[in-house]
């Protein structure tokens, strides 16, 4: 900006003009800004947002992490300050670290199947042509259960007494006890768990492949003959990007989102049941009543969530093709 | 390298009565370049997608040397295709890109590198190699797609519209390019444009389409000086050839009352066509009131009216015009098509075109 009028003005910007003309609202290029006619109007647009993220996201992180490191009195009468017995608590017993390895083994698993079930069945339904759309919104539909209710029909298909699976299972001669043996019950919720993810992942690849380029599969149909070839050498590799988002989203899923899921299955079941960590943070809080252990819990898991994100980008990402 | 052969190739969608592309008989001789030209939606890309295996055949037969391909993967027909769009792979680098058909083919890695080497030298795409497509322009993006096509060393080439995406500089030298290449390899080609000065420059051989039939096939001489219907005679030459009402009495053309050259034809109405360039401005002949005139340097158009029908000629003096100018042609030059069906009326006046060969 050339203008005469503004760069004279600019010439003797005392702290005072400076001020009154950021109370006015005037900057230096008018063009490239939205003009407020008061600097708060902005901030009271946003305020809304700002809002929500403080309340409903800093203040509990801040919260769990001060009151991880205090010993809480069950009844809420005191609290004692215990620097990191918390942790050190937590991270060196054995249930804590035997759900935690739970939680690994249930996390691979669901994300593997239902990211692999979720592409085989978009490129599927992308090669159907014929009555398509009631072929899509019938393998949609799932995703609009909400997560308890889903738990709640699963656990009616692995029911002891009426259970469809516990009946297929007894065909094979096995005794199928969901909520009371440790592997049956841990079935069962990646059953429910991947069945209910499906459906995301299956919208995410389809119109991933669907955005693949007519022409550039037609390249590909003249280049190689095996239709294995073409998808692994073309459209799996321009599928990246939507299958590395989707690992993201799906082990955030399996992590934190199955809970409603395992809280309907393992609810009030009498044994040792499986479960994952998120799930033991709330059991050792609300029903234990060790807020601070709980607390220290939720932190060391934020902390590895937020690990396995930076892990995922830095190592993953640069493998994916942007087209 | 072979001939191909398609012999009464249609094309008729599922649910639609209407034939996309019908009765095409085409026999191309080895080495060959022919060129698909038409308006868009006559079918030209649908029978270019049929030969490459990317649509089916409904009618007819599809041969490829001594090969029947009607059956036959895209990938069996030992074709190699260039897309109006490159469709090159975005996530290879421009040598994964032209090899990548030969891997799968399973040709050794010394036959590759030494094909994708030769490619890239005579497309001098040689500084790009590691590229990746998006890093490239469209006139190299177009090379690749190119290269693609001529490390495969295939029976046919096959082309579908693949200058179109470029500017107009880039395609009168892509043309180019590719003309010599084509003749540089003696590879049989199939060619599909919409561009009918395109058509003219490249093809040993036009196939001028109409509605997905064939109206012509020919040298584009042959079709420019001797077209066989009144749709060809506008879609090629440009300006487009003037097609006007007109009238053959007592041996004689008349047009608008007034005699213009003499014909060998029986007395009745007839279409009259006249290429611009064609006709002369004379002291005396059919008088034609002035409209517009582009002034092209060399040349000028000159656009008219004689009575109600439009008309216009190439008039190579300067001398300022007056309102109305005078017409007149050689006999030879004069074109019958039949006024009802629009097919060509060859006459005794005019010679039959030579065919270029």
């Amino acid at each position: 900006m050339t203008d005469t009028p503004l760069s004279l003005a600019e010439a003797d910007s005392t702290l005072f003009t400076r001020l009154r003309r950021w109370w006015s609202g005037e900057t230096a290029n008018p063009v490239k800004r939205v003009q407020f006619d008061r600097p708060l109007t902005p901030w009271m647009f946003l305020l809304p947002q700002l809002a929500v993220v403080a309340i409903f996201f800093y203040w509990p992180s801040v919260q769990a992490v001060t009151s991880s490191f205090y010993l809480e009195d069950p009844f809420g009468f005191g609290a004692t300050f215990v620097g990191l017995d918390n942790y050190t608590d937590a991270l060196t017993s054995r249930g804590y670290m035997s759900t935690a390895a739970f939680t690994a083994f249930f996390c691979v698993v669901v994300t593997a199947l239902s990211l692999g079930l979720g592409l085989l069945l978009a490129v599927k339904a992308d090669k159907v042509i014929r009555g398509a759309e009631t072929y899509k919104t019938l393998l949609i539909s799932v995703y609009a259960i909400a997560p308890p209710v889903a738990g709640l029909i699963g656990m009616m298909f692995f029911d002891m007494h009426m259970g469809p699976f516990t009946q297929i299972a007894a065909w094979f001669g096995h005794d199928l006890r969901v909520g009371i043996d440790y592997w049956d019950t841990a079935s069962a919720l990646i059953v429910i768990s991947v069945w209910k993810q499906i459906p995301y992942n299956f919208i995410f690849f389809l119109s991933g492949l669907q955005s693949v380029p007519v022409s550039v599969r037609e390249a590909a149909l003249i280049d190689a003959k095996s239709g294995w070839r073409r998808f692994c050498d073309i459209t799996l590799p321009l599928l990246a990007p939507t299958a590395f988002f989707l690992l993201v989203i799906n082990i955030t899923y399996t992590m934190f989102d199955t809970f409603p899921i395992i809280d309907v299955i393992v609810k009030d079941k009498p044994a040792n049941n499986p479960m994952t960590l998120v799930y033991k943070v709330y059991l050792d809080g609300f029903k234990g009543n060790d807020i601070g252990g709980s607390s220290a819990q939720s932190v060391i898991l934020m902390v590895v969530v937020a690990l396995l994100t930076v892990l995922q980008f830095r190592f993953l990402e640069r493998r994916v093709h942007y087209g | 390298m072979a001939h191909l052969s398609l012999t009464n190739v249609g094309k008729t969608y599922g649910g639609s009565a209407q034939a996309a592309v019908a009765d095409v008989n085409i026999e191309i001789r080895d080495g060959e370049f022919i060129v698909l030209v038409g308006p868009s939606g006559c079918g030209k890309s649908t029978l270019l997608r049929m030969v490459a295996g990317l649509e089916t055949i409904t009618q007819g037969e599809i041969r490829i040397g001594e090969r029947l391909v009607n059956q036959l993967d895209p990938a069996e027909r030992d074709i190699a295709m260039v897309f109006q769009n490159y469709a090159l792979y975005p996530h290879m680098s421009v040598r994964d890109n032209m090899a990548y058909g030969l891997k799968n083919r399973g040709e050794s890695k010394a036959v590759i590198e030494e094909r994708v080497a030769e490619a890239a030298r005579m497309l001098e795409l040689r500084p790009y190699l590691n590229r990746k497509p998006r890093a490239l322009s469209g006139g190299q993006r177009q090379r690749v797609a190119m290269g693609r096509a001529i490390v495969r060393q295939p029976s046919a080439f096959l082309f579908d519209e693949p200058l179109s995406n470029l500017d107009a500089k880039l395609r009168v030298s892509m043309r180019m390019e590719i003309r010599k290449l084509q003749k540089r390899l003696g590879t049989t080609s199939l060619y599909v444009t919409h561009d009918q000065l395109e058509a003219m420059t490249l093809a040993d051989r036009l196939v001028v389409l109409n509605g997905g039939r064939v109206e012509q096939i020919g040298a584009p001489l042959e079709v420019y000086r001797a077209p066989a219907s009144t749709f060809v005679a506008s879609f090629i030459g440009a300006p487009a050839m003037s097609l006007l009402d007109a009238n053959v009495e007592n041996g004689q053309v008349m047009l608008d009352g007034h005699a213009l050259a003499p014909v060998a034809h029986e007395a009745g109405p007839v279409t009259l066509g006249l290429r611009a360039e064609d006709l002369r401005i004379t002291p005396g002949g059919v008088p034609m009131r002035v409209d517009y005139v582009e002034e092209l340097g060399a040349q000028r158009i000159v656009h008219g009216f004689v009575g109600e029908q439009a008309l216009a000629i190439i008039d190579t003096s300067e001398a300022p015009l007056p309102e109305t100018v005078h017409l007149g042609v050689a006999p030879s030059r004069v074109h019958l098509f039949d006024a009802r069906t629009g097919r060509r009326i060859e006459t005794a006046s005019q010679p039959v075109a030579v065919p270029a060969e």
